[in-house]
């Protein structure tokens, strides 16, 4: 399998090279060299015991290097149908940055949002500065494999003391008749005292099987404020692989919140470093699968520096014969005093062929912190079903309250109230078994085929 | 808490002072050459006087363990150790049979006296009956008469080779096989004794049984075994204890532990183990890497493990259940403080197989000095397991800033009414507390050994009688010089 | 017995006691009033040694002693008690383990041998009597799950115990009803001897109807701006704080000018 994405790399290297500078050049050799040292995580490693992606990755995938990032009409295939929901929004089309009017614009603020392959050669000083220098390609499963073949994905820059006055919509389309294998690759700049809000969505609009393996870093400056939805709402061929990498500086916010709704594969990696004092972190995840699919949620947050607070919150509901993994670790340095970090991790199983695996783990070597986890697996609180009953609800009606409000805690931390309405409508469509996708959307969304996404409340 | 360099220069001095069980005594031993092969594991065997059955299984688990490689996968480092360079076999030189203590050799008696393990049964505490191990021997079981009346089978390994060898032959493997880890294979393959202990059907064994561990003799590793059977509907508590001798060189001990209760039987298994830490800096010291594990094999049966770990330089230990008849419970109540240079890695494993099967776990770990304290615990229920239900609670108490507090627990769970809970908090000790001691004219030390007694006493709370006070005082002592 | 002389206390840099003098002699009883956030506290635990206030300046000795070079712990044994207002849960360690500690400490430090187990029952039982504790406080963990009423017994319970020579009770009154404050006040007045005193530090008169004290102090802004007979306690039951502040103002004012 290794051999095979050498020999790829090897045949195209031209291609993947062609228009670049010396600095991605050297990247992307430095990066296959370390995915020949690796290869592919071996399901013996402990993070990758339950994610089968030998099984995701023995298809005879497609890569495309020919495209280019290149304008088009979006909206001719994809609308976002989110209400109200006013953002900037970019578009990836089958790993390229497509665009409708320039490859990459600086708003009236400074900041500058476009693709990433434009952006090297506009901005090289920046872009070499950051890039490749938080995604560790030794920690993370394929993150090696994506900085060699990197081509392009989104850039933004926030410079000082600007708060982008809407969210940036990333939606990442999947559009194509061959078997794709992408791997975009994000990068985000927060400067002093900014403020960024990124919303990204993976649609796949056709059913193919596909794989994405993606890379974003993301830099937030001394108190700047980064928020992260991520909702993955993607077919039951598609595999999807995230590793996002987050650097804090002194009295930064970051919050991240990923959402699968429904996806045959995902595994997100989400490595915070808290490089930085008086930080705090948010890191939420929600995750309702069924038939057999697969959701892997690994967060590692690193406390390097004093007094910064951590909190890590994972929901799953899981339906069928579906597998959920969390491994979540906290690492708190030596000289990162005060710190206070949280994790917790609740689960309900529906079925007796549904599966959790749950990891949360602590590793502490600095004395003045408060740190604590938990992790639980259980069923409804049979004292508020009971309660629900004798207020006049029939069982059906109870337990999918009661689910429902077993998610919203996630939901609920959704600051974007368009966003967060929809997430709700989604979900709360998802508990009662029917289609959670939004609802104009123009894509598989109207398409009967996928219609097969059912929570059977009778079993849960 | 400041003032660190002023308690560093008590630490050496504490550290030795405190462990009271460092002599050694010149007894006249017996060993084997150093070194590991077929040959010695023969000369073992035939030492002992073996039924061949058990040659057989010791050759197979050295065949096995020639193919394994020592595992890494634990939060501990160590230096490699060089199993060529060791002596498999030591005992004692003694008479053939010991029918009374007068043929015991006087030295021995000595040793055991100042442990505080007296072997005459007249000085011995009411209602504890000892299995005195030293080395890899036992040398005297007391009380095995009273035993005897009531049907209960309570000797050291050897002797039930070759009184009872059908029940070793039946049971022995069947919960730990040899295939099982790198340790537990050595172990099969070069274990020279241990204890032996059967409860029949419907018997409450009444008193404490306990054995005494001591490793004496330079260069020496010990494998122990022990085997405990609980027959339907009965009941035994069983403890451990162990020390060894202050040396500048590490001591390995590898024991198996392996319990089988059946239907409406109880086994609580209770150990303090106090092996030689290693001095202040870290020199020395036991490598404790030991396989525990214990089966719920009847409905309703209940096991449970207690633990107060304060010795050992590396401790690599998981004492488990299985959970396999239905309505069975198993527990593990650990307490493991870590000082100076000393690294844990322990823990249990809740397999839970049978219907209404529960367990429980609380481990209250402690570090201090540059020790690393880990919890690292699997519970699993398989899709049968219905209605399983665990409750984990783990907290680490940190004194010093040069110290870890490690906390892995692993959760699987494999059907949808099992219930699993798992909570752990880390902290540091509290100020507001120790305040409110020394205002009361407590000082630091004794106020840090009242707060961590205070801390762990959910566990030492589970212990026999005997042991708790020990226990106590263990926990204090080994915290004296922790804080400054 | 106690000598403070222009005591200047502060925490992360906040002054809170500004020029504090305080003289206690054997057998007398103090009490200092003031309003919330006039440093009643701090002066406490400043007494006792907690170490997260720092002294700038000033004097502090108790029995000819300098009391600040003192740890907290040799503090206690040298006789000096401090009832807290807020008294912490020890989980797992019960009390009576706790007093066994507390008291053959003090032992050991005056060259006694520790109380046998029997010994220490007797004077358990003994002392109980005079806060009306019961008996099943004495078996739970230190004040873990005490209410706030069975924290302050315990603490005058504690006192008994050790026999301090100085008190210090930091609002011992806050939060009891008035049967347990007639129970506090009770066991405070029959620990008195020619030989001890107490600095009683409350917010309220109330306490004072029964315990009667020699001299009362005004805290005010971290000093005391007036002293009197316990007839200043009822005065200023009647007027409220106001009057002193404003007088301190004025008096402040004063000395600005001069």
């Amino acid at each position: 399998m290794k051999e095979l994405f050498i020999e790829i790399y090897n045949k195209n290297k031209e291609l993947i090279n062609a228009n670049s500078n010396e600095y991605l050049r050297l990247l992307r050799s430095n990066a296959i060299n370390i995915f020949k040292e690796n290869g592919i995580p071996s399901n013996k490693t402990e993070n990758w015991r339950h994610a089968d992606i030998e099984k995701r990755l023995k298809h005879d995938y497609y890569f495309d290097f020919k495209s280019k990032s290149t304008s088009m009409n979006v909206e001719e295939i994809f609308k976002c149908d989110v209400y109200d929901l006013d953002t900037f929004s970019v578009t990836m089309l089958n790993g390229w940055f497509v665009y409708k009017n320039a490859p990459i614009t600086q708003l009236e603020d400074g900041t500058i949002i476009g693709g990433l392959s434009k952006a090297i050669e506009v901005y090289p000083d920046i872009v070499e500065k950051y890039l490749g220098s938080a995604a560790d390609m030794n920690k993370a499963g394929l993150v090696a494999l994506n900085t060699a073949f990197l081509q392009d994905g989104l850039f933004i820059y926030v410079p000082d003391n600007v708060e982008v006055s809407k969210p940036v919509q990333i939606i990442n389309i999947v559009n194509s008749e061959e078997k794709l294998f992408l791997q975009p690759r994000h990068l985000v700049v927060l400067g002093k005292n900014s403020k960024l809000t990124l919303v990204h969505c993976d649609h796949s609009l056709v059913h193919n099987i596909n794989f994405s393996n993606t890379v974003s870093e993301v830099f937030v400056g001394e108190n700047a404020m980064f928020e992260n939805y991520k909702v993955q709402n993607i077919g039951d061929n598609s595999s999807l692989l995230t590793n996002l990498f987050i650097q804090q500086k002194n009295g930064s916010k970051v919050s991240n919140n990923a959402l699968i709704l429904n996806g045959g594969f995902t595994k997100n990696y989400v490595d915070v470093s808290i490089n930085g004092k008086n930080c705090h972190a948010d890191l939420y995840g929600l995750y309702l699968v069924d038939d057999k699919q697969f959701a892997d949620n690994q967060v590692f947050v690193k406390h390097a520096e004093p007094e910064s607070t951590s909190n890590q919150l994972y929901k799953g509901i899981l339906d069928d014969m579906a597998k959920g993994v969390f491994s979540g670790k906290v690492l708190v340095n030596k000289d990162a005093q005060k710190t206070q970090a949280y994790q917790n991790n609740n689960n309900i199983l529906l079925t007796d062929d549904a599966k959790i695996y749950t990891q949360p783990h602590l590793e502490i070597y600095a004395d003045d912190v408060k740190c604590s986890h938990g992790a639980t697996v259980g069923q409804l609180d049979p004292d508020a079903l009971f309660y629900l009953h004798s207020r006049g609800l029939c069982e059906k009606t109870a337990r999918q309250l009661l689910m429902y409000a077993f998610a919203s805690e996630i939901v609920n931390e959704i600051s974007i109230p368009a966003l967060r309405e929809t997430i709700n409508i989604m979900v709360e469509k998802r508990l009662r078994g029917e289609l959670s996708i939004c609802d104009q959307c123009l894509l598989h969304c109207n398409d009967k085929e996928t219609a097969v996404f059912n929570i059977d409340l009778n079993k849960i | 808490m400041a003032a660190a360099e002023d308690s560093n220069n008590n630490l050496k001095e504490l550290a030795e002072k405190d462990y009271k069980y460092g002599f050694y005594t010149e007894i006249e031993s017996e060993s084997a050459p150093k070194g590991l092969s077929e040959e010695i594991i023969r000369y073992i065997s035939k030492k002992k006087n073996e039924p061949e059955f058990m040659l057989e299984f010791r050759l197979k688990a050295y065949r096995h363990w020639l193919t394994l490689k020592e595992p890494d996968w634990a939060h501990v480092d160590y230096q490699k150790i060089d199993y060529q360079d060791l002596i498999y076999y030591s005992a004692p030189k003694k008479k053939p049979k010991i029918e009374s203590l007068d043929e015991v050799d006087p030295d021995l008696l000595e040793t055991f006296n100042k442990l505080g393990i007296p072997l005459e049964e007249q000085k011995a505490l009411s209602g504890v009956a000892v299995d005195a191990v030293i080395d890899s021997v036992s040398v005297k079981t007391t009380f095995q008469a009273e035993l005897a009346e009531k049907g209960i089978i309570f000797c050291s390994f050897s002797e039930a080779l070759q009184k009872h060898p059908e029940l070793i032959k039946k049971h022995m493997g069947t919960v730990v096989p040899y295939t099982d880890n790198f340790f537990a294979a050595l172990n099969s393959a070069v274990f020279s004794d241990g204890s032996f202990c059967y409860i029949p059907k419907g018997v409450k064994c009444p008193m404490e049984l306990s054995t005494y561990f001591r490793i004496n003799a330079a260069n020496t590793g010990q494998f122990e075994r022990t085997l405990i059977i609980a027959e339907e509907g009965s009941y035994v508590s069983y403890m451990e204890g162990c020390t060894a001798p202050i040396r500048d060189e590490n001591q390995l001990h590898a024991a198996i532990v392996e319990i089988i209760a059946h239907k409406d039987a109880e086994v609580k298994y209770s150990t303090v183990q106090n092996w030689w830490p290693g001095n202040y800096e870290g020199k020395g010291g036991v490598y404790n890497f030991v396989t525990k594990r214990g089966v719920c094999e009847g409905d309703n049966s209940k096991i449970s493990w207690t633990q107060v770990e304060t010795g050992s330089a590396v401790t690599w230990k998981y004492p488990s259940l299985i959970l396999k008849g239905d309505n069975s419970a198993g527990e593990f109540y650990s307490v493991a403080v870590t000082n100076n240079y000393q690294q844990a890695d322990t823990g249990t494993k809740m397999i839970h197989l049978g219907k209404n099967t529960s367990s429980t776990i609380i481990s209250k770990g402690i570090s201090a000095g540059y020790s690393n304290n880990s919890y690292r615990g699997l519970v699993k229920t398989a899709k049968k397991a219905i209605n399983a239900r665990n409750f984990s609670q783990c907290d680490s108490l940190l004194l010093g800033d040069k110290c870890g507090a490690h906390t892995f627990p692993y959760i699987e769970a494999g059907n949808k009414s099992s219930v699993i809970e798992h909570e752990a908090t880390t902290s540091k000790i509290s100020e507001d507390q120790l305040f409110y001691c020394l205002q009361r004219g407590i000082d630091m030390e004794s106020a840090i050994g009242l707060i961590v007694n205070g801390y762990a006493k959910d566990v030492l709370s589970k212990l026999p009688m005997e042991f708790a006070v020990e226990a106590q005082k263990l926990l204090a002592i080994s915290l004296e010089g922790s804080v400054g | 017995m106690l000598k403070i002389k222009d005591l200047n206390v502060s925490i992360n840099g906040k002054k809170i006691l500004k020029g504090f003098n305080l003289e206690v002699n054997a057998g007398e009883v103090h009490a200092i009033m003031g309003p919330n956030g006039s440093g009643k506290s701090t002066l406490a635990s400043v007494i006792a040694g907690r170490d997260i206030f720092t002294v700038d300046s000033g004097e502090v000795t108790y029995m000819g002693k300098n009391l600040l070079d003192m740890p907290p712990d040799e503090r206690a044994k040298e006789g000096l008690f401090l009832g807290f207002q807020y008294p912490v849960e020890i989980p797992g360690v019960s009390m009576i383990n706790f007093m066994r500690t507390a008291i053959n400490e003090k032992r050991k430090h005056y060259g006694l041998e520790p109380l046998t187990g029997m010994e220490f029952m007797k004077l358990m039982e003994e002392k109980k009597k005079i806060v009306e504790i019961q008996s099943k406080l004495t078996n739970r963990s230190v004040n873990e799950g005490f209410s706030g009423g069975e924290k302050k017994k315990n603490e005058i319970f504690q006192m008994a115990f050790l026999e301090p020579k100085l008190a210090i009770l930091d609002e011992t009154d806050s939060g009891l009803d008035i049967d347990a404050l007639k129970v506090v006040a009770n066991g405070v007045n029959a620990l008195k001897k020619p030989d001890n005193a107490s600095v009683v530090i409350t917010h309220y008169q109330r306490l004072l109807d029964y315990i009667v004290p020699d001299f009362v102090h005004v805290l005010y802004d971290g000093r005391i701006v007036k002293s009197g007979s316990k007839e200043l306690a009822i005065e200023l039951e009647e007027k409220g704080y106001e009057w002193i502040k404003k007088e301190a103002g004025i008096n402040e004012k004063a000395e600005s000018t001069e």
